[in-house]
């Protein structure tokens, strides 16, 4: 079986600084897959040079088989990785169904023409659209909210806008960026919940950055641990947990156990 | 306090036909009685143009007059006509309900319009100032999409108006008249109002295409350098055009046939306001606002932010091609000082004034600016300082404007009003 993403021999230069050196990965369809390290590690930049917000300096990135690398944001979004962000990034004057209306940006067909004249083809598309979103806000439990402005709601509520929204892309590969940063404990199990509902009712692969090792551990099958640009470590969490030089990365920044 | 509540939910029940049919009592009132019989009693020289304002800021003794005017032909008359036959027109309105939502849109446009059109038709100066009303309208909420829901700060709308403006204005002094540059009419005069929506709309191709030069620069650059790469461009359009001998340079165009009477504005500001309505709503439309609101999002859910951001750039250009052909053809002469920074201060006046990201907001904001214009107008030097003092107070206490983020619900708008209110009593 081909994977369905593949990174090989990635590394990536800010200038003269090396944020990324020789980072593999390959996620099977279906698959959870972890990535933790300390603050500054490059576990963002790993997400941004994957998802096309950078271009990676060297190296190879294919979905599916065909290429993503050097191909722009919104093309490699539409071809089935979908993301959420660290510190949401929701938009601040829209509200919730709106946000998972936008989602489907790629899948319509109508055109600009069909956006001025309101034809019946637009109608049609807009009420699928509309439809499914209302579908995507009941499955993440956030309907009640549906015509309110984003702002309003709580954290953890928006938190789940973002995956939903994410959803709606109809993505293959799920990229969680800290999905759990800022949560109380109650919101914590409530995430881990909904990933699961994720990756089983959506068939999703998902490969997410995470801090909190029970979050990781209930849900990866496998993780790779990276320090300065550099994977250390890979494998599965009962392993990572303790394989010394992870242990040694995290002394004194974060507790592992 | 509770006096003005219970006078104003009194009129709670009246619909948007009603108030219309109260309107028309007013300006049937206006038409037969105002000249002869109301203002020859208050000793007023003629009928009032813009409600008095104009009389009563060059004669103050006269205000009494003035305001006994307005009370006994608008105010009393509307209140009356509105609220009396409130019963009647809800059951219309009722009725229009379960007609298909364009035919009762397009029923209120036609019955507006009629009234407009007699209000107007009373004086000519009336009939200009709705003519530029209308097209303030349309610069207005396509400058709004750029502004508004794009989020940019783009300052060269006068810039694409110019551009539409002398293409419309050379196609149709080539094609429908006799002009010393031009020389012969190539067509029969008789075609040019079928013609028109099409050269209107070649002036407003070309504005887009114009728009290139701002939208391109917009991919990579935000905020002041955009505004600054904005304004770069109104100026090089005016010099350019300043410096054509082919189109007059600074002496502009006249006698321009008029082609642009008030129907024709007024079905193009409909027909503008209906497209950006639709477009806005659309979710390619509010793209736009993701992209304003957080760029990275919007590309990672599958938004095509370039596209996004050109067709913004492209399209309020379009429109505001759209107006400057129609400003061509209504005042029948252009030059290139109107196209300055003083018509860019008035559209952003009118945007911001308005409400950000609203088309219900644009037009407000293009009314009320454009009518204090007029009506303050006696006051010259203190008019620059009324309204920017208004504008200031907007922007304090309003920051995104009167109505922002607002959008048109137009079943709501239409529809009766008398259903809650009739267990509630009076």
């Amino acid at each position: 079986m081909t994977a369905l993403l593949e990174v090989k021999n990635m590394t990536h230069y800010f200038g003269g600084l090396r944020a990324v050196n020789d980072f593999n990965l390959a996620i099977n369809p279906g698959q959870i897959y972890g990535l933790i390290g300390p603050n500054g590690a490059g576990k963002t930049t790993v997400f941004n040079l994957i998802t096309g917000v950078y271009t990676p300096t060297e190296g190879s990135v294919t979905l599916e088989g065909n290429n993503i690398k050097g191909v722009e944001t919104h093309r490699i979004a539409s071809m089935g990785l979908g993301r959420t962000f660290q510190n949401l990034a929701l938009w601040r004057h829209m509200n919730v169904i709106d946000h998972i209306r936008m989602a489907h940006y790629s899948q319509l067909s109508y055109g600009l023409l069909g956006a001025f004249f309101g034809t019946p083809t637009m109608r049609k598309q807009e009420k699928e659209v509309y439809d499914n979103s209302y579908r995507l806000l009941e499955i993440f439990d956030v309907n009640q909210f549906a015509t309110q402005n984003i702002g309003n709601l709580p954290y953890g509520a928006q938190r789940r806008v973002e995956m939903a929204r994410a959803m709606a892309t109809k993505p293959k590969i799920l990229f969680l960026d800290e999905p759990t940063a800022g949560m109380t404990p109650d919101e914590l199990v409530r995430m881990i919940e909904i990933i699961k509902q994720v990756h089983r009712d959506f068939g999703v692969a998902i490969f997410m950055i995470e801090h909190r090792m029970k979050f990781v551990m209930e849900l990866c099958e496998s993780i790779q641990t990276l320090v300065f640009g550099e994977v250390i470590a890979e494998g599965p969490p009962e392993e990572i947990q303790n394989n010394p030089e992870v242990i040694e990365a995290y002394l004194g920044k974060e507790d592992l156990h | 306090m509770n006096f003005i509540k219970n006078f104003f939910r009194k009129f709670s029940v009246v619909p948007l036909a009603g108030w219309l049919l109260g309107v028309f009592a007013a300006v049937l009132i206006e038409f037969y009685l105002g000249e002869d019989v109301i203002s020859y009693y208050l000793y007023l020289p003629k009928v009032p143009v813009l409600f008095g304002a104009l009389v009563m800021l060059k004669e103050p003794i006269l205000i009494p007059s003035v305001l006994a005017y307005d009370l006994l032909v608008y105010v009393i008359p509307i209140l009356l006509v509105a609220r009396l036959t409130a019963p009647l027109t809800n059951g219309l309105a009722a009725f229009l309900e379960n007609m298909p939502l364009w035919l009762a849109t397009l029923l209120h446009l036609i019955a507006f319009y009629g009234v407009l059109h007699l209000w107007a038709g009373i004086n000519d100066y009336r009939v200009l100032v709705v003519k530029l009303t209308m097209i303030a309208v349309i610069l207005t909420v396509s400058l709004n999409i750029i502004n508004g829901y794009q989020g940019e700060f783009s300052c060269s709308h006068p810039g694409f108006m110019a551009l539409g403006a002398y293409a419309s204005s050379v196609l149709t002094l080539k094609l429908f008249a006799n002009d010393k540059v031009f020389g012969a009419a190539l067509l029969p005069p008789e075609y040019g109002p079928y013609l028109f929506p099409l050269i209107l709309i070649a002036g407003g191709l070309v504005a887009a295409l114009g728009s290139l030069v701002v939208a391109i620069p917009s991919f990579r650059t935000r905020g002041d350098y955009l505004a600054i790469i904005s304004l770069a461009f109104l100026f090089i359009v005016k010099s350019a055009i300043e410096n054509m001998e082919l189109v007059g340079g600074p002496r502009g165009l006249s006698s321009q046939p008029n082609f642009a009477s008030m129907p024709v504005v007024f079905i193009w500001m409909s027909l503008c306001i209906w497209v950006i309505h639709n477009f806005t709503t659309s979710v390619m439309g509010k793209a736009l606002n993701t992209v304003r609101d957080n760029e990275g999002a919007a590309s990672s859910m599958t938004v095509n932010t370039r596209k996004t951001k050109m067709t913004a750039f492209m399209f309020g250009a379009f429109w505001a091609g759209v107006a400057g052909g129609l400003f061509a053809h209504v005042l029948r002469y252009v030059n290139p000082s109107t196209f300055g920074i003083q018509k860019l201060a008035e559209i952003l006046a009118m945007v911001y004034f308005g409400g950000l990201n609203s088309i219900y907001g644009s037009i407000v904001g293009a009314v009320s600016i454009n009518v204090l214009g007029e009506a303050l107008r006696p006051l010259e030097l203190w008019k620059w300082i009324i309204i920017p003092l208004i504008l200031i107070l907007v922007m304090i206490y309003r920051p995104h404007g009167l109505i922002s983020f607002t959008e048109i619900n137009v079943e709501k708008l239409l529809r009766a009003r008398n259903r809650d209110n009739d267990t509630g009593g009076e």
